[in-house]
């Protein structure tokens, strides 16, 4: 069971965005930015809240590649696999980071240190390979360079 | 000495390569010589490969040195950077820097130029010259002046912004909406990116002419969760506008309303395309309306609403600010104006062009771009995103228009130039088309839902080579009927990559060269 504290943050941000269920997305994000992932019992009571189904908010819930239903690593690092990023060599970068993480591509960490997620294009195109490590971007990202900027989030 | 004024960019991109650690170390390093410096944080003038670019205001101008590391600081101050000394990292004058002295900035004018939420040297620099008149003029003479521009939408389809305006314009009821779509779903494109962080003004200067122009009171700006920088920048740019009655109920005390909302989107590509994005907008999952009805007659909540992209948006004020004729001057054929090129991939000179219609893809990659970073030969550009079309290094003198795209074969899109060496492997290229689209697909239609992942089944085992022709003929009758069998442009374009890949590129797949010719 969820403590009631946290049943009272989730009233509050979707009493904050008005209860409206046209503000959905925006309460996912909030509450995913405060508990880090989105639990079963923060949907139920989001759709309480917005006087949508439980099966509308799971719908949309999973619609969405941002929202997370299991809580993240410590350690978010989002590698740039779209085309651009291809062209100079984020294949190569996705499997270092795989062994040197020990983690596959889209899983966690069994220590539950780091996550590894693809993502498709962050708009830094032409500075790939492109890498995004807990909301940070980063450009022309070789492994050595990847090593380095992941061992300083994470410490 | 007064002050010497230093430009530090703050967009995403140069801050990915540390242009943040250079703005502290400069600040530092002044501090402890004891010289003063007014330092201004601007937007990327685009010059990408040269980033982290740091200019200092000279009498004659201002100068470039690039790229900047921490480590180059204090050989910079030693050099007498700050009175124009020479560098090794010296560029020269920035407006004579040819990438840059060869195009033609119009919607990207200020980009780079000012700190983006400086609303005096926003107006200073031509900015609310466009709204200004816009207040004055009647809404079917903005819609008038906009259509005689010839300006297209930029987001990837090309429809005409001035008829799109007519229609909702034309539409009774009293609530409309204005959608920005900076979804920018596209690898391989940032001019949305880099306008919203550099000159945010522009796009909400835009906004404000669209809604007096159809009658709408109420805009959203649909933005992608990946651009924290510009979803920060685009906060500030409302609030400042707010503060200066420049969004509110009584615009400039004309008696125009309008007010602006920042959605942020939650990683979906399909949220671009625009009933998705309307759907999003509604809170619910992203899966594209059947059309008709067109959301200029129904819309957001179902009302008439003008959706555009960032940068149609953006080149409005220009627009109005100089008249649609003169907007029009630039360019060839239907495709009026400047388009705002983006190069990407394994280029040696990545960044923003912005230049009138009828610019080779040539001229692009090696004049501009010069070949590869690698120093390997190019072999193809991906060209208009993730849907469009590899175009081969031989058929690069294409000009780059809308129709002699669609010519030959290819398209615009947002104008994204994804540019690849001679080691790429184009069957893996179809591969991932494919593999996209199955991750990125709605799921609302069966071509595209189940077609992608045939695709990409048929082509892990065309790229094993086994049996060959069966699955190559399996191949491009699901390409076929992707293309005719698709609801929106996700699925019905996910063959053009595929396709092209498979007639410029037989042997990546097993042929030999003249069998597919
Ligand atoms: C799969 C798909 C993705 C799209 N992504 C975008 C996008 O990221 N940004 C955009 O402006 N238009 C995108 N579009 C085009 C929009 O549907 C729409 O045509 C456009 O926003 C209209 O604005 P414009 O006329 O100013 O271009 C996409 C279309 C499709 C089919
Ligand atoms: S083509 Fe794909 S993305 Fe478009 S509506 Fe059909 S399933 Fe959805
Ligand atoms: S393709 Fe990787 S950042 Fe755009």
């Amino acid at each position: 069971m969820q403590e009631p504290d946290e049943k009272r943050a989730v009233l509050k941000v979707c009493q904050d965005h008005g209860s409206r269920p046209e503000n959905l997305l925006e309460v996912l994000h909030a509450v995913q930015a405060h508990d880090g992932y989105l639990s079963d019992d923060s949907l139920r009571e989001i759709a309480t809240c917005l006087n949508l189904t439980r099966a509308e908010v799971h719908g949309v819930a999973s619609f969405y590649h941002d929202f997370r239903r299991v809580p993240p690593g410590k350690t978010v690092v989002k590698i740039c696999l779209a085309e651009a990023c291809q062209a100079v060599g984020c294949d190569a970068l996705k499997e270092h980071a795989a062994q040197a993480l020990s983690t596959d591509m889209g899983t966690t960490s069994s220590d539950g240190e780091v996550s590894l997620e693809p993502v498709y294009c962050l708009g830094n195109c032409a500075l790939g390979p492109a890498v995004m490590i807990n909301g940070v971007l980063h450009g022309r990202v070789t492994p050595e360079k990847l090593d380095s900027l992941v061992s300083r989030a994470s410490s | 000495m007064s002050a010497v004024t230093v430009f530090v960019p703050k967009d995403a991109a140069a801050v990915s390569v540390g242009a943040d650690d250079v703005a502290v170390a400069l600040s530092q390093e002044a501090q402890n010589r004891g010289i003063d410096i007014n330092l201004i944080r601007n937007g990327s003038r685009g010059l990408l490969w040269l980033e982290p670019l740091v200019e200092i205001e000279t009498p004659s101008g201002r100068v470039a040195f690039g790229p900047v590391s921490t480590s180059d600081i204090s050989g910079l101050f030693d050099a007498g950077f700050l009175s124009g000394g020479d560098h090794d990292l010296g560029q020269g004058l920035t407006e004579d820097i040819p990438y840059l002295a060869k195009q033609e900035r119009l919607t990207f004018a200020r980009c780079g130029v000012i700190d983006p939420l400086d609303l005096t040297a926003y107006e200073s620099h031509g900015g609310l010259v466009g709204l200004k008149k816009a207040l004055e003029l009647e809404p079917s003479a903005i819609v008038e002046d906009v259509t005689a521009s010839g300006l297209r939408g930029r987001g990837g389809a090309g429809f005409p912004a001035g008829r799109k305006w007519e229609t909702v314009r034309k539409e009774s009821g009293d609530q409309k909406y204005i959608c920005c779509n900076a979804d920018e779903g596209d690898s391989g494109t940032f001019a949305d990116r880099m306008l919203m962080e550099g000159d945010p003004f522009t796009l909400l200067e835009g906004m404000v002419i669209a809604g007096r122009a159809v009658g709408a009171d109420t805009g959203y700006i649909y933005i992608r969760s990946e651009y924290p920088h510009a979803i920060r920048a685009l906060n500030d740019a409302v609030s400042s506008f707010e503060r200066a009655n420049l969004l509110g109920k009584n615009i400039l005390g004309s008696g125009q309303a309008f007010i602006i909302h920042i959605r942020i989107g939650a990683g979906a590509y399909i949220c671009g395309e625009e009933s998705s994005m309307l759907e999003s907008l509604e809170g619910k999952r992203g899966q594209v309306r059947a059309k008709p009805p067109i959301p200029a007659i129904s819309g957001l909540f179902g009302k008439p609403t003008v959706v555009n992209n960032v940068l149609t948006l953006a080149t409005v004020p220009y627009v109005l600010a100089n008249g649609g004729k003169t907007y029009s001057a630039y360019g060839q054929g239907k495709s009026r104006g400047t388009q705002p090129f983006q190069l990407a991939g394994d280029i040696a000179r990545g960044g923003l062009v912005e230049k009138a219609f009828g610019v080779t893809l040539r001229e692009l990659v090696e004049g501009f771009g010069g070949g590869t970073r690698s120093g390997r030969p190019v072999r193809t550009a991906q060209v208009g995103g993730p849907l469009g079309a590899y175009i081969p290094e031989t058929a690069f003198d294409v000009d780059m228009d809308y129709e002699s795209l669609a010519g030959s074969g290819a398209m615009l899109g947002h104008g994204g130039v994804v540019v690849f060496n001679e080691s790429v492997d184009m069957a893996r290229q179809a591969r991932f088309a494919m593999e996209f689209c199955e991750i990125e697909s709605c799921g609302k239609c069966t071509p595209c839902r189940i077609g992608s992942v045939r695709g990409k089944e048929t082509l892990d085992k065309i790229i094993v080579g086994e049996d060959l022709e069966k699955n190559l003929a399996v191949l491009e009758d699901l390409c076929v009927l992707m293309t005719d069998g698709s609801l929106c442009a996700m699925g019905g374009l996910t063959p053009m990559p595929v396709t092209s890949a498979l007639k410029h590129f037989p042997e990546d797949f097993g042929l030999a060269r003249q069998a597919a010719e």
